[in-house]
């Protein structure tokens, strides 16, 4: 790491890519993408672009996975072989495996499980473009496909992460950020019940600058949580939209 | 991962953690007794066993010479590996890793590399070309829980009792000579989960009490104090104040440990 | 104790919704003295009762419900039916044949084949037990004729109706028999296939529009509209 002096913030506190560094990248979400699947969502997070589908809740296939008392749910997490500089193979690495755990781990709090017993709901994520913060952007969007399947939902789960760059502590690092910088602090968060329900670091922190990266990534979450909501009610609201015009047809 | 534990016994635990008790009579922020071996594997260049309560976890390092990372190429390399073996619990079966144990090696791995346990820096021949390779093998035995805790201790045990044999390096030759030096090392991180259950916080859970937990989170904290790796796992959340809880606990335990083997 | 919405407002799951006083009706949740929304829906107050109608839902069985489904597999004493829910169900073949049944003799798939579609009725379903179906019933069996129409299961009420009268007036405006599954599917059988069309156009609309008021009067203008159109040349 030494050998590349890269100033990853300058002077002003200005990031690479232009931003403060309680700024996010920008944020595209969209909702109902997928004909096929019962839900679906899109985001586009930066340079990330990541699809997500929600299938269920149906019957478990294969059968002896389900249990009898509760709901199963199952994530898979899964880089594109071109979403990376280098081909990644499309096998799952350790990596992916780890992710989809955690990921699940992250959504799982967010849904009623006992009300479906015997039943599964299967949660794909496919990263087509990578730029740092995957995970996260991938719960942000698996919680609207879950939410547009009409599984219900103690609340929408959203994820960013927060890092620190040269002695600073920054929110939702880009790529070489990820790379360089001296820590990584993903999190996911239920708003409306100030919950956390992903957690994970790496890189070396003082416990005040680890406390005050879990503080600016929650706020960062509460940022997209807006642009969440705004997304899905963007797909429901049309209906609203058909009505007003009517309205309006009608006064002319 | 279900052998069945009966609802009468499960509701037991929990409200005993509730009343702030445990099954086994300790606090809920003490650890079980914990006993640690090292130099247990002859054949291996570093080994350890633990001991924590029931919960038994061997660690085998192996080192040999590879090629490093491009990224990296003064570097040595580091990949950890955690085996659920089949004799250590009715619910572990023989085949490819699964997701449990792929986690764990990675949350052990994690541990080590973000506090930078080993020092890579030292183990390249060759820059580019050769680099020591240090494959820390994490093997199961008996699975009473908290295995996390456990294997990252054993790990860090077996990794201070590497040694690495002397060598001599000529055109691209490697030589074997008599003896052995100390695999280096930076610094000795300690890995402390803490779960949740009946929103209060526990440390090193039985098998028994991960059945009821709601959630877990581990923080690997290294000599400064400072936090170098966390995961948070199970299907429940945290609030912000239970983490902040949480990562002082962790710390605090972490300290005790460290005294009470002297790293 | 307030109320955090105006009458059939948009809200999304985890939108708080309601304080202390109030009773969580369907689609939400209480936690903590608060009623917080668990689907996407329209929410409304009936007495104390904090009510969402879901725009996305599946269909969960409930017993005595009419439903329609789709013949999945022949098996060897009864068939599989598929209801568009996360539980699949089961019809009996003692249950057609109405006399013992005997595995030797009778051959299932001459009587219901995989994709047969039927209109049965939720004889048993528990969380831990799949629906069984009956079709023992007047009105109940296999359907030959007609076409079908998918609708977000929650719609189903605003399709028939205070006490039946949107049905009613379809079915008579139309001159169509129409067989609505409470688990979201609708059979459309007329004389002609442009019946069957304005019918299934209607209930279409009905489902897009359920939440807006003057509804009744749309569809009353809609249905005289196309009926003269239809009756014109």
């Amino acid at each position: 790491m030494n050998d590349k002096p890269i100033k990853l913030i300058d002077k002003k506190g200005i990031r690479l890519d232009g931003r403060k560094a309680d700024e996010l990248r920008p944020l595209k979400l969209q909702v109902g993408v997928l004909s096929n699947a019962d839900g679906s969502a899109y985001i586009e997070h930066g340079k990330n672009k990541i699809l997500a589908a929600a299938f269920g809740p149906r019957e478990m296939h294969p059968k002896h996975l389900a249990l009898a008392d509760r709901m199963v749910l199952r994530c898979r997490y899964h880089m594109a072989p071109f979403s990376v500089q280098e081909r990644k193979s499309p096998a799952p690495s350790r990596r992916e495996v780890e992710l989809s755990k955690v990921i699940r781990e992250a959504l799982e709090p967010a849904l009623f499980l006992e009300l479906y017993p015997r039943t599964g709901v299967d949660v794909f994520i496919e990263v087509l473009q990578a730029d740092g913060g995957t995970r996260c952007a991938s719960i942000t969007a698996a919680a609207l496909a879950i939410a547009d399947a009409g599984v219900p939902m103690r609340d929408l789960v959203v994820a960013c992460a927060a890092g620190k760059v040269d002695d600073k502590v920054v929110l939702d690092l880009h790529d070489e950020e990820d790379k360089l910088g001296a820590a990584d602090v993903p999190v996911a968060y239920m708003p409306s019940l100030d919950a956390i329900t992903l957690l994970q670091m790496d890189g070396i922190l003082t416990p005040n600058e680890f406390q005050q990266a879990v503080e600016i990534a929650m706020s960062g979450c509460k940022k997209i949580y807006e642009m969440q909501k705004e997304a899905l009610k963007t797909k429901y609201m049309v209906v609203k939209d058909i009505e007003e015009k009517e309205e309006e047809e009608v006064e002319e | 991962m279900s052998s069945l534990i009966t609802r009468v016994r499960l509701k037991q635990i929990s409200q005993h953690i509730e009343n702030g008790k445990r099954l086994d009579e300790r606090g809920l922020h003490d650890y079980r007794p914990i006993k640690i071996e090292q130099g247990i594997i002859e054949k291996a260049e570093g080994s350890a066993r633990i001991y924590m309560g029931k919960t038994e976890v061997l660690v085998g390092v192996k080192v040999e010479t590879g090629e490093p990372f491009p990224d990296t190429p003064n570097e040595g390399v580091q990949t950890v590996n955690a085996e659920l073996v089949p004799l250590a619990s009715p619910d572990f079966e023989p085949g490819p890793p699964d997701e449990n144990s792929i986690e764990l090696a990675r949350i052990v791995d994690r541990g080590l590399r973000e506090s930078h346990a080993i020092d890579t820096g030292k183990l390249c021949v060759e820059a580019g070309k050769k680099v020591f390779v240090v494959f820390v093998d994490v093997y199961v035995l008996n699975h009473d829980g908290n295995l996390i805790d456990a294997s990252a201790l054993a790990a860090l045990a077996a990794l201070m009792n590497t040694k690495l044999p002397n060598y001599e390096y000529k055109n691209g030759e490697l030589k074997i000579k008599q003896g052995f030096t100390q695999l280096p090392m930076k610094s000795h991180p300690i890995t402390v989960t803490i779960v949740k259950i009946n929103n209060q916080l526990v440390i090193d859970p039985q098998l028994e009490e991960e059945k009821v937990m709601d959630s877990r989170i581990s923080i690997a904290v290294n000599e400064q104090g400072n936090i170098c790796a966390v995961q948070k796992g199970g299907s429940s959340y945290f609030t912000p104040q239970q983490i902040l809880e949480a990562s002082k606990l962790a710390q605090a335990k972490a300290a005790e440990l460290r005294k009470k083997f002297n790293w | 104790m307030p109320t955090y919405f105006e009458k059939k407002q948009l809200v999304l799951p985890g939108e708080l919704l309601a304080e202390g006083d109030y009773l969580p009706g369907e689609n939400t949740y209480l936690e903590e003295n608060k009623i917080y929304a668990q689907r996407i829906g329209l929410v409304d107050l009936d007495n104390k009762r904090v009510n969402m109608v879901a725009l996305r839902a599946f269909y969960v069985p409930k017993v005595g419900d009419i439903v329609i489904g789709t013949v999945t597999e022949v098996g060897f004493n009864g068939w599989t039916v598929n209801i568009k829910s996360p539980y699949t169900a089961m019809l009996r073949a003692s249950d057609v044949l109405s006399r013992p049944f005997k595995p030797q003799n009778d051959e299932l798939s001459t009587v219901l084949n995989a994709g047969d579609l039927i209109v049965a009725k939720i004889a048993t379903y528990d969380r831990a037990h799949d629906p069984q179906l009956t079709v023992g019933e007047p009105g109940l069996g296999k359907i030959t004729r007609g076409q079908i129409l998918n609708v977000v299961p929650t719609k189903i009420p605003r399709v028939i109706g205070r006490k039946g009268s949107m049905i009613s007036m379809i079915k008579q405006e139309t001159n169509c028999q129409i067989i609505l599954g409470l688990n979201g599917i609708v059979l459309v059988t007329g004389k002609t296939l442009e019946d069957e069309e304005l019918a299934i156009n209607v209930i279409k609309k009905i489902e897009q529009e359920s939440h807006t008021s003057g509804l009744t009067d749309r569809i009353t203008q809609m249905l005289k509209e196309n009926k003269v159109n239809v009756e014109e040349p």
